[in-house]
C-alpha cells in the first residue's frame, strides 16, 4: 500500500508538489497523468526514497519513506521495482549484466545461474534471450529497452510494486503496444500493484482503470474513467482538451491481452 | 544587476560550493570504511587511469625534463657551473616538476573523464537506478577511482620523474656536454629522503583533490548534456587551480617541518 498524505516538494525555491494526497491500495493499478513538468515524476522519486518531500508523509507500507534511515529505506525499496524514463540501463553492461544487476551486486549466486534467470527473465518480458542477452543496451530499440528495464526491475527484488515513468514515451506504436501488455500481463499474473506516470492519454486508459490527474504540482482528478469523462473541473479540461476529440476511440480501445486492471 | 550584487552572488555560489564539496569529501572519506570492497572496478579503473596516462605522462616527463635541462644549462654555463646541472635538475623535477605536472596532466584528463562519466550517468537517471537497486553509488563509482587515482598518480609520478631525468641526461651530455657520470653523481646526491618525502607526498595529496572535485563535479552536475559539459570545464579548472594552491601550501609548510632532512 502506498499512501501520500498532504506532499509538499520544491527544488531549491521552485515549487514542484502543493498538498498531494492520495492512496494506492495493494494490487491496485492507478496512473498519474499530466502534463509535462507537473510534477508526475517526482511523485515516483519521492515514493522511491530519492527525493525527501519538505512537507507531508509518504507511506510505503505504513512506513514514511521521508523519515527511514538507510538501512530500513533499502528494505522498503526492496519491495518496489522502478521503471525509468528511458530505462536508465547501465550502457557499460551488457543486456543479461543489466537484468541480473541486483544478483550480481546483492548476492553470492555464479555467473550460470544469474544468466539462467536472466534468461528465463528477458522471456517473460517478451524477448529473444539468445539475440539481446550479449548486447549493449545501445544496440537495442527503445521498446527493447524499456522490457529489459521492466525484466531488471522485476529480477531484482520480486517487487509488490511497480513504479513506470512515461514507460511508452518515444516509442512506436507496435512497442508501445508491447509493453502497456506487458505491463497488464504483470498486474493481472503477479498482482503487483503499478503506478505509472505518462501524458499519453491513450496509453493511461489502457492500463488502469483509476487516473490522478496532477496539474501545476496539484492532483486536479482521481477516479475512474467515467468520472473523467463527466469531469469539468477546469484544470482536468484543459489538460484533456487536446484529446477530446478522440477520447471516444480511446475510450473503447481493445489490446490483444484484454482490457485494463482493475 | 550591480557589481555589489555580482560579487555578493559570486561569493555565496563559492560558499555553497565549498560547503557542498566538503561534505561530498566526508561521505567519500566515510565510505571508504563502509562495508563491501568493489576490487574489480579498482582494478579496471587501475587500468584505465594509470595505463592510460602512461603515454601522456612519459611525453610531458621527457619533454619538460630536456626543456628545462636546456635553459639550466644555458644560464649555468655563464657561471661555469653546469656541472651543477644534475643537482638542480634532481631537485627541480623530484620537488616540483614531477609532481605537478603529473598532477596537472591528470586533472586534465583523469578529472575530464571521471566527471563526464558520472554527469552522464547521473543525466541517465543510471545513479538513480542504483540508488534504487539499494547501492551506494558513491561507494560504487567514486571510492574505486579514488583508491585508483591514489595508488597510480604517486607511481606516475616516479615515472615522470625518472622520465624528466633522462631526457635531462639527453641534454646535459650531449647539449650542455656534462659528462654523464658527473650528472648522475649530481642527480644521486639530491636523491635524499627529504626531497623524495616531498616529492611522493605531492602526488597524494594531489590524488585526494583530483578524486574529490571530479566525483564532487559528476554527482552534483546537473541540466542534460550540456550541464555535464559545464561540469567538466569546471572540474578540470577546479583540479587544476587546487593542485597548484596545494602544491605551495605543501611546499612551503612540509619544506620547513623537514628542513633538517634537506
Amino acid at each position: 500500500m502506498i499512501e501520500l498524505r498532504h506532499v509538499h516538494f520544491a527544488y531549491d525555491t521552485q515549487p514542484v508538489l502543493r498538498d498531494v494526497s492520495f492512496l494506492v491500495d495493494d494490487s491496485e493499478a492507478v496512473v498519474i497523468m499530466g502534463p509535462s513538468g507537473s510534477g508526475k515524476s517526482t511523485i515516483l522519486r519521492l515514493i522511491l526514497g530519492l527525493d525527501c518531500p519538505r512537507e507531508g508523509e509518504i507511506l510505503v507500507d505504513h512506513k514514511d519513506v521521508g523519515r527511514l534511515g538507510r538501512g530500513p529505506l533499502r528494505e522498503i525499496r526492496k519491495k518496489i521495482g522502478m521503471v525509468f524514463q528511458d530505462g536508465a540501463l547501465f550502457d557499460s553492461l551488457t543486456v543479461g549484466e543489466n537484468v541480473g544487476y541486483y544478483l550480481i551486486e546483492h548476492t553470492k549466486l555464479k555467473w550460470d545461474e544469474i544468466e539462467r534467470r536472466a534468461r528465463a527473465m528477458l522471456g517473460f518480458v517478451g524477448l529473444e534471450a539468445d539475440e539481446v542477452i550479449d548486447k549493449l543496451p545501445d544496440q537495442l530499440s527503445g521498446g527493447m529497452r524499456r522490457r529489459v528495464a521492466i525484466g531488471r526491475a522485476l529480477l531484482s527484488t520480486e517487487p509488490q510494486i511497480m513504479l513506470y515513468d512515461e514507460p511508452t514515451t518515444g516509442l512506436d506504436p507496435y512497442a508501445t503496444h508491447n509493453i502497456i501488455n506487458l505491463i497488464n500481463k504483470l498486474h493481472r499474473e503477479r498482482s503487483i500493484s503499478s503506478i505509472v506516470v505518462t501524458h499519453q492519454i491513450a496509453d493511461a486508459f489502457a492500463v488502469a482503470k483509476r487516473f490522478i490527474v496532477i496539474y501545476r504540482g496539484e492532483v486536479a482528478f482521481d477516479g475512474s474513467l467515467e468520472e473523467l469523462r463527466e469531469c469539468r473541473d477546469e484544470r482536468v479540461e484543459d489538460f484533456l482538451a487536446p484529446f477530446r476529440a478522440s477520447m471516444k476511440g480511446v475510450f473503447e480501445r481493445k489490446f490483444v491481452d484484454g482490457a485494463a486492471p482493475e | 544587476m550591480t557589481v555589489l550584487q555580482l560579487v555578493n552572488n559570486w561569493f555565496k555560489n563559492f560558499a555553497y560550493e565549498t560547503q557542498n564539496l566538503f561534505f561530498f569529501s566526508l561521505r567519500l572519506v566515510g565510505a571508504f570504511f563502509s562495508r563491501r570492497w568493489y576490487v574489480t572496478e579498482t582494478m579496471e579503473q587501475m587500468y584505465l587511469i594509470g595505463v592510460g596516462s602512461l603515454y601522456l605522462v612519459v611525453l610531458t616527463g621527457i619533454f619538460a625534463g630536456q626543456g628545462f635541462a636546456f635553459a639550466f644549462s644555458v644560464e649555468l654555463a655563464d657561471f661555469g657551473a653546469k656541472n651543477y646541472l644534475g643537482r638542480i635538475m634532481s631537485i627541480a623535477i623530484i620537488r616540483e616538476l614531477g609532481p605537478v605536472l603529473t598532477g596537472l596532466m591528470f586533472a586534465a584528463r583523469v578529472a575530464a573523464g571521471i566527471t563526464a562519466e558520472i554527469g552522464a550517468m547521473k543525466s541517465a537517471h543510471q545513479i538513480d537506478a542504483m540508488v534504487a537497486f539499494g547501492i551506494d553509488p558513491i561507494k560504487k563509482i567514486a571510492v574505486p577511482r579514488t583508491i585508483a587515482l591514489v595508488i597510480m598518480l604517486p607511481m606516475l609520478t616516479i615515472i615522470c620523474d625518472a622520465i624528466a631525468l633522462l631526457g635531462a641526461w639527453v641534454i646535459a651530455v650531449f647539449v650542455a656536454h656534462v659528462t654523464s657520470t658527473m650528472y648522475w653523481s649530481a642527480v644521486r646526491d639530491r636523491l635524499i629522503f627529504g626531497n623524495l618525502f616531498i616529492g611522493l607526498m605531492k602526488p597524494v595529496v594531489f590524488s585526494f583533490v583530483i578524486a574529490f572535485i571530479a566525483c564532487y563535479k559528476g554527482f552534483a552536475s546537473k541540466g542534460g548534456t550540456k550541464g555535464v559539459g559545464q561540469a567538466t570545464t569546471q572540474s578540470v579548472v577546479m583540479a587544476s587551480i587546487t593542485i597548484l594552491i596545494v602544491n605551495f601550501f605543501i611546499t612551503r609548510v612540509v619544506f620547513s617541518w623537514i628542513k633538517g632532512y634537506l
